[in-house]
């Protein structure tokens, strides 16, 4: 109530209304929040799936993005409502924790939100509902692990994790080298993976692009790749079995973190300074040249004179490198990151087979290639394409795909794709509705509808008739149970037979191949990403239903 | 009513056939802007900058056109961007690449119209580019085994290129000049190592290639202006005052005299300074840095030619030429690299004088005068003569050539038209569309050149049907003609370029089918 009385009867106002704040309360507030996230949905929808679009976003400052990743497009959207907001956390939460599926992730909450409005339209209590989903979305993801399937790889045998990278590539529009990159892809994962603790560190793994060349010249890199070249035009352009000093001090006069003064006031003191000066220099080279390195790379810059010395000295250098990259030099060649001079030891150096500067077309592009590292945990991945949105986009892809290997590498299992996880999922827990008793059976039966909703965009965006080709996926796959069901009657034992003899891998035909068997099309995804998809976008549509109330102070 | 307040205020959306038919529209607008200049006969335009002082620019070279222009709709972005990308790559075929991928993407409308689906179009053009792609591999000639070939090779590719420019009157001069420049670097693609100066004045074909290097710069007064078997120390080190470099150091001084010391103290170091660089035993001495009149008072005294304020690239340049090192310490003049050369002396060009060093050590480098009536005739002969070097550039060390004169299209068009035929269901369409993109190249260059097209492509498509042919369209005589008799060649890696890039562009913007603007970042009130 925006007016109360106190005790004496007089009113006072608790929520100013009407001019000030602009309100919504009960069902109208509800159904305001659904079509808001419904609208967000509709947007990626048509994005979904190897057949999906791409979206074009220009950005305030005039920049153009070509994407067809959920959690780029709704980054990039700048959204100014609150609850389109939850769905860009939503789809940024997937990104973060999986690293695909973030279209697929809207796609759900986006149906689960219409099905809900419908129930809410019959009277039934937003929090009944979002019970219902609840013990849904736990039944479901008990189905999805109960019809995944280990997938056996080693270092050797890396085919699998290709064939799954390469469902992911595939709704991108790298589409085109697929194989190649997702080869990539899962060559990097391995080279950083951590197989014993079953642990993936994706910083180790240094994605650049430049523009030029064609796609197909993508190369893994088994060392680091620095947008730099040497400090000095004369240095040498490739070092062999170089010995790394990798500094964060600069080759100048120390600064003093305390304020002081030198005053100069007699000659001598000046001709103390300079020669002072001129032995800074001098023993900052010395220093490197005697612990036995040949390659300087530093993170801050030179002075004329310390620049010359290091080329007098015939010891090269790089300078400006950024802390990531140093970081990453580091890890690869084994060597220590040293602060100050008088720490460099021997013992701190990196080692590195072959450091050489490359240059690219007509324009002064040059990058350093350290290579042959002494640890090659760390692999940079150079992408190379027509124009630098291309670029971009490879970007997020590969990244995508490097997800998918590492995820895989955590844990093995794999459900099959092109919506047959969730038809399959959609029929067990329509099946199970019926044991609950009481409204929530609704909101499951609901929540199965919202889950063919995904199949049926797949079957949209491929320009198939979607109810068509989704009633016969799914009588595929239950065809034969519906047989027994007649004579068992009985459904725990309907549940069991499901997972035996029903046929959980029958999908949507993207591609037109002629076969809507996902096994035989190679079509997988990670258990993890499916189920967390599942998790989050039941969670956010339940937060989205608890909301009876927006209150929203008035532009002013 | 939400729907509407997803996006802030002044964001647009725009969705399916609206946000496609605004992409299509965007980009064959900016295609058809530079189509015009394609081709020997096209023209050129005039760009006047909005900023201060209104500078006029005159080309015909797409990607400066494009880079100029201010462009508000994202899909005209993206060609401006992959024109961009060929110039920094290929650095010719700008305009071609920007046409080719405008073509595709107004045949691409065409068939959506006809209700196909944008990705069985981005499915057929793929199909179509990649057999067009293999058409000019098995077509392209490689002469490199043959050094007298190749260097034909390359005059005829420099010409072909050198015409559409402003440079056509004189190409075979800026062409023998481009493939000299080219053939001295020996493989290598760094084109910092030729220079280009520009001196209004004379007319274009005064232009000529110094095999030494010319410095833009004047010699100090009382200097040597005639240096023979000059060794010469190329510096970066302050001539000015030598700081102290320490930090938080500072001259605090209670009296006049002690001015006076101090300064006598600075004014030694000078001294020591430049007697050390004198000590190296050079008679020329080239700092990037500002000369101050008391050395330069003492390099002249000591008969050394002491040159000030080069700028970085001319120090890079002149090291690399003399085989000298960049100094910038000078305690151990034993070891310092010294550069040579014979001969230094100060030349006149229209009525500057600049420093001429001759007979320097490493072939590499090599400077190239222009001379022109204005400023924007050397502008554009500027950019003209860097399309060539580095198509040439390129074309050393991938030596495949083809025909020109819309004899590859025509080739790639025949290739692909026959896929189409052996292609069934709805990408053939594609296929077929494609083939149509890349005729529409030579039409656009018949019909620029003033000739009827129409006429003449189809003659050449008949000419094409042949198994060997080298049909190509003839712009002087009007008709169709030998290639290989005219001597029109193109680099291969140009055309794989323009083609890979405009399809690759295009098959970009067909898979958008939503546009999202973002409102534009308002500028804040600077008063």
């Amino acid at each position: 109530m925006a007016l109360a009385f106190d005790e004496y009867g007089r009113p006072f106002i608790i929520i100013k209304e009407q001019g000030q704040k602009a309100r919504l309360r009960g069902l109208d507030a509800q159904k305001a929040n659904i079509s808001a996230g419904k609208a967000v949905a509709r947007i990626l929808r048509t994005s979904l799936g190897p057949k999906g679009m791409d979206k074009m976003l220009q950005s305030p400052d005039g920049d153009v993005v070509i994407t067809n990743d959920g959690a780029t497009i709704l980054e990039q959207m700048d959204v100014d409502n609150q609850i389109a907001k939850l769905m860009v956390e939503l789809s940024r939460s997937q990104d973060y924790e999986i690293g695909d599926g973030t279209t697929g992730v809207v796609v759900l909450a986006g149906a689960l939100l219409e099905q809900a409005e419908k129930l809410l339209e019959r009277g039934i209590h937003p929090i009944r509902i979002s019970e219902g989903y609840e013990m849904a979305s736990k039944l479901s993801v008990e189905h999805l692990e109960s019809i995944s399937q280990k997938f056996e790889f080693s270092v050797t045998n890396i085919e699998p994790l290709v064939q799954t990278c390469m469902t992911t590539l595939s709704s991108k529009i790298v589409n085109r080298c697929k194989r190649a990159l997702a080869e990539i892809a899962v060559k990097a994962v391995l080279a950083v993976a951590d197989l014993e603790r079953k642990d993936v560190n994706l910083e180790l793994i240094k994605v650049e692009g430049k523009v030029g060349g064609k796609l197909e010249d993508t190369e893994l890199i088994y060392g680091i790749l620095v947008d730099k070249d040497m400090s000095h035009p004369q240095m040498p352009k490739r070092i062999e079995d170089a010995n790394i000093a990798i500094l964060t001090c600069p080759f100048e006069p120390p600064k003093p973190k305390t304020k002081h003064k030198i005053d100069i006031d007699t000659v001598e003191k000046f001709q103390t300074l300079r020669q002072q000066e001129q032995n800074y220099f001098d023993d900052m080279v010395q220093k490197c040249k005697d612990v036995g390195a040949t390659l300087v790379i530093c993170q801050w810059g030179f002075d004329d004179e310390a620049n010359h010395l290091l080329m007098h000295r015939n010891l090269p250098a790089v300078r400006w490198v950024g802390g990531v990259e140093l970081e990453l030099i580091a890890i690869a060649t084994g060597g220590r990151i040293v602060p100050r001079f008088q720490e460099l030891t021997t013992e701190k150096l990196g080692k590195a087979g072959l450091v050489r500067e490359k240059s690219f077309g007509t324009t002064k592009d040059r990058m350093l290639y350290i290579e042959h590292c002494a640890n090659s945990r760390a692999v940079t991945i150079f992408i190379r394409g027509g124009n630098k949105m291309m670029i971009e986009e490879t970007k997020r892809s590969l990244h995508d795909a490097l997800c998918v290997a590492r995820n895989l590498i955590r844990n093995n299992s794999i459900v099959y794709g092109g919506g047959s996880a969730e038809i399959s999922c959609s029929i067990a827990v329509e099946a199970a509705a019926d044991r609950y008793p009481g409204v929530e059976q609704y909101a499951i039966r609901s929540f199965a509808e919202a889950l063919d909703s995904i199949p049926m965009a797949l079957a949209e965006n491929s320009g198939l008739p979607p109810i068509d080709t989704l009633t016969a996926v799914k009588s595929q796959q239950i065809k034969r149970c519906l047989e027994h069901f007649i004579y068992l009657q009985h459904l725990n034992i309907l549940m069991a037979w499901l997972l035996q003899e029903g046929n959980p891998y029958c999908g949507i035909d993207c591609n037109d191949v002629g076969t809507n068997n996902m096994r035989e099309q190679n079509v997988f995804e990670t258990l993890i990403g499916k189920q967390q998809q599942i998790l989050l976008a039941t969670q956010v549509v339940k937060m989205i239903l608890k909301i009876d109330d927006v209150i929203t102070p008035a532009e002013y | 009513m939400a729907a509407a307040r997803l996006l802030k205020d002044e964001a647009t959306e725009e969705k399916g056939d609206r946000a496609r038919m605004a992409s299509f529209i965007g980009a064959m607008a900016i295609a058809d802007l530079v189509k015009t200049t394609l081709g020997p006969k096209g023209m050129d335009k005039i760009l006047q900058s909005t900023g201060r002082g209104r500078n006029v620019t005159v080309t015909n070279d797409g990607a400066t056109i494009l880079k100029s222009l201010h462009i508000d709709n994202p899909a005209a972005k993206v060609l401006v961007d992959i024109s961009k990308v060929q110039d920094d790559e290929v650095g010719d075929g700008t305009t071609s690449v920007v046409v080719l991928a405008g073509e595709l993407l107004r045949e691409a409308e065409k068939l959506v119209n006809q209700k196909i689906h944008p990705m069985t179009i981005i499915a057929g053009y793929r199909m179509a580019a990649e057999c067009a792609r293999n058409a000019l591999l098995l077509k392209a000639k490689d002469n490199k085994q043959d050094p007298d070939k190749f260097k034909s090779d390359l005059m005829k590719i420099a010409m072909t290129t050198l015409s559409s420019k402003i440079l056509s009157q004189d190409k075979e001069h800026f062409a023998k000049l481009a493939v000299d420049a080219v053939l001295r670097l020996k493989g290598s693609t760094n084109l910092e190592s030729i220079q280009i100066i520009k001196k209004a004045g004379g007319s274009l074909k005064d232009s000529f290639l110094d095999e030494g290097f010319i410095l833009d710069k004047k010699i100090g007064i009382g200097q040597p202006k005639h240096i023979e078997n000059a060794k010469i120390l190329v510096a970066n080190t302050a001539m000015d005052t030598d700081k102290v470099k320490i930090y938080g150091a500072r001259v605090r001084v209670d009296s006049m005299a002690k001015v006076a010391e101090i300064e006598g103290a600075e004014k030694e170091k000078m001294k020591q300074k430049v007697q050390k660089i004198i000590a190296h035993g050079i008679n020329c001495f080239v700092n990037r840095q500002l000369i101050y009149n008391f050395p330069e008072e003492l390099f002249a005294d000591a008969g050394i030619l002491a040159i000030e304020h080069a700028d970085f690239d001319g120090i890079e340049r002149l090291a690399l030429v003399t085989g000298g090192e960049i100094a910038s310490t000078f305690d151990n003049p034993e070891s310092v690299k010294l550069g040579h050369c014979k001969l230094i002396e100060e030349i006149m060009i229209g009525e500057d004088k600049l420093i001429h060093f001759s007979g320097v050590e490493m072939g590499q480098a090599c400077t190239v005068v222009l001379r022109g009536a204005s400023s924007h005739v050397l502008d554009e002969a500027e950019r003209s003569l860097h399309d060539a070097l580095c198509v040439l550039s390129q074309t050393v060390n991938d030596s495949r050539v083809l025909l020109g004169g819309g004899w590859p299209e025509m080739v790639m068009a025949k290739e692909v038209d026959e896929l189409a035929r052996k292609t069934p269901g709805k990408k053939s369409h594609a296929i077929e569309a494609f083939s149509r993109s890349l005729q529409a190249i030579p039409t656009i260059i018949a019909d620029n050149a003033g000739l009827d097209s129409a006429e003449l492509i189809s003659q050449l498509r008949a000419e094409h049907h042949k198994d060997t042919t080298n049909a190509g369209i003839d712009i002087i005589s009007g008709g169709v003609g030998d290639m290989d008799k005219l001597g029109i060649s193109e680099a291969f890696k140009v055309k794989q370029a323009v083609l890979l890039s405009a399809t690759e562009a295009a098959e970009m913007i067909l898979r958008v089918d939503e546009i999202i603007t973002c409102a534009p970042r308002r500028r804040e009130d600077r008063m």
